[in-house]
C-alpha cells in the first residue's frame, strides 16, 4: 500500500490560519495537554492510557534469567513496541515507519537509558539470576502525539507493576507466589514524563503542546522533552528543520517543567486510587 | 421486529423474489441449486418493509467501498487520463478525466495534487480498484460533486455519516440555525464542512466529534449544551 497522502489542500489552509488565530481544532489552549484517562487492568503492571483518542496498552512481566558475563549485578530490561495498522492505515505491518523507530527509540532513551528504573535491585543472585523485565506497548489508535502517551503508559506500568518476593538461601532461590507473600514494588529513581511540542512552518505561529493527529503532519518540526516532577531533565530530541533559538528551546522547557508536576500528581493520585481498591491477601 | 445482530459468515435467511442486498450481504453459491446468503460484515441486520431489500448496519472505521455511495476524497497522484483519489478504503480509487459534467479530452478540469473531492463510487468490485465519478451517469450533470475549495475536512466513524445523512437527524439543522454553513457528507467516514468563520468550523467539527457514537455520543439537547460552552 502506498504512502498516505499528506493533508489535502484546504485541511491545511484552514489548519494553518486557524493556528495562526491561535485556535485549535479540540478547542485546547496552545499550551494546553489533553488530559490522559489511566486504565488499570487486573494484572499489575497492565496500564492503558488515553490521550483523547490517542491509546496506547504497555503490559510489564518479570522472568528471571541469568545475566551476561559483563554485568552480572544488574538486571535487564527489555522494551517491545509494536505500531501496527490497527493503529492507523498509515502504518504497515512488517516494514517501521520513520514514526515508529522514532518511537521505539525514544522509548528506549526515557524509559530504559534514563535509568528510571534501579537494575541493581533486580539483582537476586550475583552471576546467576537477575530479573529481567518486559515492557510491552501496544498502540491502539493514533489520533496525535503518540509518543507521549507510550511514554506515560510505560512508566506507568512500571510503577504499577510489582515482582513476585524472592528469598535466597545459600545458593537456592525460592521465588514466592504472590498468594504466599506480597509482591514488591520495582524500585525506582525518579519518573520521567515526555511532552512533545509541535513548531509550524510560519514563525508567527505559536507552538503548540501534545499535538493532535493533524498538527503534527502539518508542523514544520517537533521537540521532544522528557523530564522528571524534580526538573531533572533526561532527554530532549527534535525532530524536523525548523530552526530554534535557545530562548525558544528554554520557554519549552519551563513549560514542560510545571506539567511535569502536574501529571506526576495526577499519575500518584491515579496509582493510589488503583492500589485502595485491589485487596491483596498475605498469609 | 426485534433487532439481529449478526457476524460476519452468518447465514441470513432473506428471501424475496425480487431480492437485493445491500452492503455487508453476500450472494454464496455452493452449487447450482443450493445458493445462500451470507453476511460479511458484523452489525444489526436490516431490511425494507416488504422484505425485499437486506442489509447490515454496523459502525467501523475503516471504509469498504459500495457503489453509488458518496465520498470525500483527497487527489494523491495524477495517473494518464485521470487522477488516484484516496478515498480511505484499502485501495485508491480512481477518477476518470471525462468523468466531469460537461469534460471533452480537450477541456478537463484541473485539479492539484491535494485536492478535495466529492464524488460518486461508480465501480467497486472485490478484485479491482474503485472508480469514481463526478457527475450523475444518466444525466451527465455534476449534481453537486465536483472540487471541494476552501473549508475543512471532517474524519468521523462510518455510522456518524450515515447519521448525519438522514434528513431527520438534528445536527446539521441545529447548526444551521446558529450560522450559515455548507457541508458535503462523504460515506467514507469524511465530512466537508465549510463556513465563513474559522470559529464555526471549529464549532462544527467539534459538533460531529462529541455527537459520533464512536466518540461521545451526545444527544440533541447536550448538543445544545455544548453550544452554549462555545464562543460562536
Amino acid at each position: 500500500m502506498p504512502r498516505p497522502p499528506s493533508p489535502s489542500i484546504p485541511e491545511k489552509e484552514f489548519l494553518f490560519s486557524s493556528l495562526k488565530e491561535s485556535l485549535r481544532l479540540d478547542g485546547r489552549q496552545p499550551l494546553e495537554t489533553r488530559t490522559p484517562i489511566l486504565t488499570f487492568g487486573p494484572d499489575l503492571g497492565w496500564v492503558e492510557c488515553a490521550m483523547g483518542k490517542t491509546r496506547v496498552l504497555a503490559q510489564v512481566d518479570a522472568k528471571m534469567v541469568k545475566p551476561p558475563p559483563e554485568r552480572p549485578l544488574e538486571g535487564m530490561i527489555t522494551i517491545h513496541s509494536e505500531v501496527s495498522p490497527m493503529a492507523g492505515t498509515e502504518y504497515e505491518p512488517g516494514r517501521p515507519s520513520d514514526e515508529e523507530v522514532n518511537l521505539t527509540r525514544m522509548l528506549d532513551k526515557v524509559l530504559r537509558r534514563s535509568d528510571a528504573i534501579d537494575k541493581e535491585s533486580l539483582c537476586v543472585l550475583a552471576g546467576q539470576r537477575v530479573w529481567h523485565l518486559r515492557l510491552t506497548i501496544h498502540c491502539l489508535s493514533d489520533s496525535g502525539n503518540m509518543l507521549d502517551c507510550a511514554c506515560l503508559a510505560g512508566i506507568v506500568a512500571f510503577k504499577h507493576f510489582r515482582r513476585p518476593e524472592v528469598e535466597v538461601v545459600g545458593d537456592e532461590v525460592i521465588v514466592h507466589h504472590p498468594s504466599e507473600r506480597a509482591p514488591v514494588p520495582l524500585s525506582m529513581h525518579h519518573t520521567p514524563f515526555c511532552f512533545t511540542f509541535a513548531y509550524f512552518p510560519d514563525t508567527d505561529t505559536a507552538p503548540v503542546i501534545d499535538p493532535s493527529y493533524m498538527e503534527q503532519r502539518i508542523s514544520a518540526g517537533l521537540i521532544s522533552i522528557a523530564l522528571n516532577a524534580q526538573k531533572e531533565l533526561c532527554v530532549i530530541q527534535k525532530a524536523g528543520g525548523v530552526p530554534l533559538s535557545e530562548e525558544q528551546v528554554l520557554a519549552a522547557i519551563d513549560i514542560a517543567v510545571n506539567k511535569a508536576v502536574a501529571l506526576d500528581k495526577l499519575v500518584t493520585k491515579r496509582l493510589e486510587e488503583d492500589w485502595k481498591g485491589r485487596k491483596v491477601e498475605v498469609r | 421486529m426485534a433487532t439481529t445482530f449478526i457476524l460476519p459468515g452468518e447465514r441470513v435467511r432473506a428471501q424475496h423474489v425480487n431480492l437485493k442486498l445491500g452492503p455487508g450481504l453476500l450472494q454464496h453459491a455452493e452449487n447450482d441449486q443450493d445458493t445462500k446468503i451470507i453476511s460479511t460484515k458484523a452489525g444489526e441486520l436490516q431490511h425494507s418493509a416488504n422484505n425485499s431489500k437486506w442489509w447490515i448496519e454496523g459502525n467501523s472505521k475503516r471504509y469498504i467501498p459500495a457503489p453509488q455511495e458518496s465520498v470525500v476524497g483527497v487527489v494523491t497522484a495524477r495517473s494518464g487520463d485521470g487522477w488516484r483519489v484516496d478515498i480511505g478504503s484499502a485501495h485508491p480509487a480512481y477518477l476518470d478525466g471525462l468523468a466531469f459534467e460537461g469534460a471533452t479530452k480537450r477541456n478537463k478540469p484541473n485539479l492539484k495534487v491535494g485536492s478535495l473531492l466529492y464524488a460518486r463510487v461508480s465501480l467497486a468490485h472485490k478484485d479491482m480498484e474503485p472508480e469514481l465519478e463526478c457527475f450523475d451517469a444518466q444525466t451527465h450533470k455534476a449534481e453537486g460533486f465536483g472540487e471541494l475549495k476552501g473549508g475543512f475536512m471532517v474524519r468521523c466513524s462510518l455510522k456518524m455519516c450515515r447519521l448525519l445523512l438522514n434528513p431527520n437527524h438534528f445536527l446539521l439543522p441545529l447548526l444551521g440555525s446558529r450560522f450559515p454553513l455548507e457541508a458535503a457528507t462523504g460515506l467514507n467516514g469524511r465530512v466537508w464542512v465549510s463556513s465563513k468563520e474559522t470559529k464555526h468550523i471549529i464549532a462544527i467539527s467539534r459538533c460531529i466529534e462529541s455527537v459520533d457514537p464512536d466518540g461521545g455520543g451526545m444527544d440533541e439537547a447536550g448538543v445544545h449544551q455544548f453550544l452554549g460552552t462555545l464562543d460562536i
